[in-house]
């Protein structure tokens, strides 16, 4: 939309690449909704293998948010406000899964965490068998989704700055109890959205699941697994789970950007 | 309980020492960039110094030399920190601002609440008590903001430049509060400000470079600065260099007759500084006839109004001391004065006190 | 729309999409205009679309057909069978396709996309497929069933998985394997890193892998032979191209490039 009042500074001609580079993301979706077998839609998203793949991809992206968020505040904590050797190599590596291809990340959770893996001999012998679990489809997802917490996170955390903190441990507040009462509620929108983010991402986790972890119905094949295969034998389900899968992530990104919007931003001083 | 301090901090150039007695507010002045910040940052426990040691009573806060490495983390200090911006924490209401210095400690929430609504009313905020952070002012955030700080019942207080960030209005109020409040309690308040000075410390350490300029009463300092900044805050001209049998002897040789006290017998050759109100120099343009003594050439630098004169800066060619001259406006408009210009200062005998340095 | 009024914009944009299409059209095909001489139909190029089953082996017989044929240019394209079919459909320019079942081929015959009917050149049955030191010590099909044995097969909905089901109902060895996979990369993929006890796959795949992992044949395989056929795409321009390459790959020397490779002959 355009201002009624006010000089923005936008040329005219970047209106037009504007929608152009709009259209490239809108047209692949609406022509995605003209292949839709109506119909039969909701049969289709409500055969068994769908909503077997729809509650596991739900259930296993709620799990791997927790251990994002178990695991990527922390992290997030220590590359923001801490200084050592090393940080700069840390905050690489964390970043990498963004741009790894996931295939890659697969293979690496399978040398790690495989019969064969580094971990993974004496994981079985403990008694763990993490291959072809569901618990394999949640290490994947975080694997791929942990960065999106631990950048959003890592942000708010350094925009926000260490003052609150610094006054609340002279007011004797040991260190736990600053991070429980100050540093996150103040960064609780960088977090929400981080966190938000990477259910997204778990939601669309793909190739490291099946690199990983394998494709059988209830266990670890999720939705993008499922419609990976049902494109093999039928299209019209393959489009009519895409379908859901971009509805589901279109309302969990509407929800994050319409909480972001409404929450106050937390006031820092110059 | 005493409080002590030896600190030094090679990266910025600072090396302190100081103390207060037992219920002493101290207020520190100096230029910016002289150290106040990180004096307060060091007994806090925020800033790490090379070496030095500080207590409170018999208990320790660092003890860092060849041998020992004791440092106690900022929570277990009991030095509450009052910034510029209040700082409360956005997510909580006036009053579970001010109980969480008590919450920390260990007291219930019923009981901190009740110690939060106790020092609320002691900066008159308890009307405020449910207000979330941005529906204060910046006057009225900054008295809970000190509310806050007391409730944690800090063994010593530190401020630092509590008034600077609020507007002109709201200043009176919390320094009418600040002076309730730190009646016969340990504070150390870092000030630019040489009313909050006088109002509300005992003694004043004027600061500079990091290092300490001198230290005094607040009525001794201002009214016998030793520091250039302390004579700039009194608003004095000060000129140091040695003690002369009429008065002193600047570096350059020049001779600054005056006053001393009558019960002070100077010593030729000791240091010492004439001191003298802006208003007791004279401008004259050319030579001067009569009286040659306290009759120094300088070149104006700034023209500035001041009350209802005009006050003219110079710098001493020689020396390079600045010094001021306050002049009616009408005197200034027949001497034709201009910065760049070269005149004379002529400053009455009779109105410069001696003292050492 | 205000881009008009901007030519300058437009065609920046649109020259950047057709540059960014065109680049991702050239991992498939080639122009085929041009170069080639309208005359001599044993000259020009040619696109293949061939099942992925026959990477190695297709790649071979481009090979030879263009060293008996010089002038000739043979493009190969590989992928799952229903993916090239589902191209073809939209209107990719193959010239011959070459499928791993019958079904995609009837598909394309179906809509009409292929001349005449296809020819079958090539069979293939399953073989299970072990890591190199076969740690569940497999020898049968009925191994597989057996509790603990970790067992990957393709999923019911592809080719490979359709097989293993027709298999088990035939032998009546139910199997419970503990993923499914979309391809046959997929299951020698969880082989060969150790994974999975044994996979169910091709002869040809277990050939493809190397020595990666080791073959166990079944005779009960025969209960599922899969056929590939090989057809000229009804909208080629270059027909006789297209047969040549056809006869070349049915030929007795094709066979053994096939055979080779552990294909069976129709």
């Amino acid at each position: 939309m355009i201002k009624r009042s006010g000089y923005h500074g936008i040329p005219r001609w970047i209106y037009g690449v504007a929608a152009v580079g709009g259209l490239l993301m809108v047209l692949p979706l609406a022509a995605m909704l003209l292949r839709v077998n109506w119909p039969q839609f909701i049969p289709l998203i409500t055969s068994e293998s769908s909503l077997a793949a729809l509650g596991l991809s739900l259930r296993t992206s709620a799990a791997s948010t927790v251990l994002c968020v178990v695991l990527g505040v922390p992290l997030a904590l220590v590359l923001a406000r801490s200084e050592f050797p090393g940080q700069r190599l840390l905050r690489s590596f964390v970043l990498l899964p963004l741009v790894l291809p996931p295939v890659v990340g697969g293979l690496a959770l399978l040398y790690t965490f495989g019969r064969q893996g580094l971990l993974g001999k004496s994981l079985e012998l403990a008694g763990i068998q993490i291959a072809f679990s569901t618990s394999a489809v949640v290490l994947a997802q975080t694997f791929v989704a942990l960065p999106f917490l631990v950048v959003s996170l890592e942000g708010a955390l350094r925009s926000a700055g260490s003052r609150y903190e610094a006054v609340a441990a002279t007011l004797g507040a040991r260190p736990t109890t600053v991070l429980r009462r100050v540093t996150l509620p103040l960064v609780l929108p960088g977090l929400a959205s981080g966190a938000v983010l990477s259910f997204a991402r778990s939601l669309g986790e793909f190739g490291a699941t099946l690199t990983f972890a394998g494709s059988l119905e209830g266990i670890t094949r999720t939705l993008p697994l499922e419609i990976y295969l049902q494109r093999e034998a039928d299209a019209d389900a393959a489009v009519a789970l895409s379908l859901v899968l971009v509805a589901v992530a279109v309302a969990v990104v509407g929800l994050s950007y319409g909480r972001r919007r409404s929450s106050s931003p937390v006031e820092v001083g110059p | 309980m005493s409080f002590e301090l030896q600190a030094s901090v090679r990266a910025r150039n600072f090396d302190m020492a100081l103390s207060l007695a037992e219920g002493e507010t101290v207020a520190i002045l100096g230029p910016n960039g002289a150290g106040k910040s990180t004096l307060l940052g060091v007994i806090a426990g925020l800033l790490r110094p090379d070496a030095g040691s500080a207590r409170i009573g018999h208990k320790d806060l660092f003890k860092l030399d060849g041998r020992t490495h004791f440092w106690s983390p900022p929570h277990l200090r009991g030095t509450a920190l009052l910034a510029q911006e209040a700082l409360l924490f956005p997510h909580l209401n006036a009053l579970d601002n001010v109980a969480f210095g008590p919450r920390s400690g260990g007291a219930s929430k019923a009981a901190a609440r009740e110690t939060a609504q106790h020092w609320l009313a002691e900066v008159d905020a308890l009307p405020l008590a449910d207000r979330k952070p941005s529906q204060l002012s910046g006057g009225q955030a900054q008295r809970v903001a000190v509310a806050r700080a007391l409730a944690a019942q800090p063994e010593l207080l530190l401020l630092d430049e509590p008034m600077s960030a609020l507007d002109i209005h709201a200043a009176p109020l919390l320094r009418r509060v600040l002076k309730r409040v730190l009646r016969d309690r340990k504070a150390i308040i870092v000030t630019h400000d040489i009313l909050d000075a006088y109002m509300l410390a005992d003694r004043v350490i004027v600061v500079e470079k990091g290092r300490i300029a001198e230290e005094g009463s607040t009525r001794q300092v201002l009214e016998r600065p030793r520091s250039h900044f302390a004579a700039g805050l009194a608003g004095l001209n000060l000129v140091s260099g040695t003690i002369a049998s009429e008065g002193i002897t600047t570096p350059d040789g020049r001779v600054f007759a005056g006053q001393h006290d009558p019960d002070w017998s100077p010593v030729p050759g000791q240091a010492g500084v004439a001191a003298f109100p802006p208003s007791s120099v004279s401008v004259f343009l050319g030579d001067v006839h009569g009286s040659p003594r306290n009759s120094f050439p300088v070149t104006i630098t700034d023209l500035e109004p001041y009350g209802d004169q005009i006050r003219v800066r110079a710098g001493d060619g020689h020396s390079a001391q600045a010094l001021s001259a306050d002049i009616t406006p009408a005197a200034s408009a027949d001497l034709g004065l201009v910065p760049g210009m070269e005149v004379r200062f002529v400053v009455k005998s009779a109105l410069v006190s001696v003292y050492p340095a | 729309m205000r881009i008009s009024r901007k030519p300058f914009a437009a065609v920046l944009v649109a020259g950047a999409l057709a540059a960014s299409l065109g680049a991702c059209a050239s991992g498939t095909t080639r122009p085929s205009t041009g170069s080639a001489s309208p005359g001599s139909a044993m000259s020009g190029e040619i696109t293949v679309f061939a099942a992925a089953s026959l990477k190695t082996t297709f790649t071979q017989l481009a090979k030879d057909f263009e060293v008996q044929h010089p002038g000739t240019k043979v493009t190969l394209s590989f992928a799952g069978s229903s993916d090239l079919a589902t191209q073809i459909t939209q209107g990719a320019p193959a010239d011959v396709f070459a499928s791993a079942d019958t079904k995609n081929m009837a598909k394309l015959a179906d809509q009409e996309l292929v001349d005449g009917t296809a020819t079958n050149f090539a069979t293939n049955v399953l073989e299970i497929a072990v890591p190199p030191g076969n740690p569940a010590s497999i020898s049968s099909f009925a191994d597989l069933a057996k509790p603990g044995v970790k067992v990957v097969t393709c999923a019911s909905q592809v080719p490979c998985g359709a097989a293993t089901k027709t298999v088990e109902k035939a032998t009546g060895t139910a199997l419970s394997p503990v993923s499914e996979e979309s391809s046959v990369t997929d299951v020698l993929g969880k082989v060969t890193s150790g994974e999975a006890d044994a996979g169910l796959v091709y002869v040809s795949d277990v050939k493809a892998a190397g020595g990666k992992v080791k073959g166990i044949p079944f005779p009960e395989s025969d209960r599922a032979v899969n056929t590939y056929p090989i057809a000229t795409v009804g909208t080629s321009k270059k027909k006789e191209l297209a047969a040549a390459f056809i006869a070349n790959v049915t030929s007795e020397a094709g066979k053994k490039v096939l055979m080779d490779a552990g294909f069976g002959t129709p």
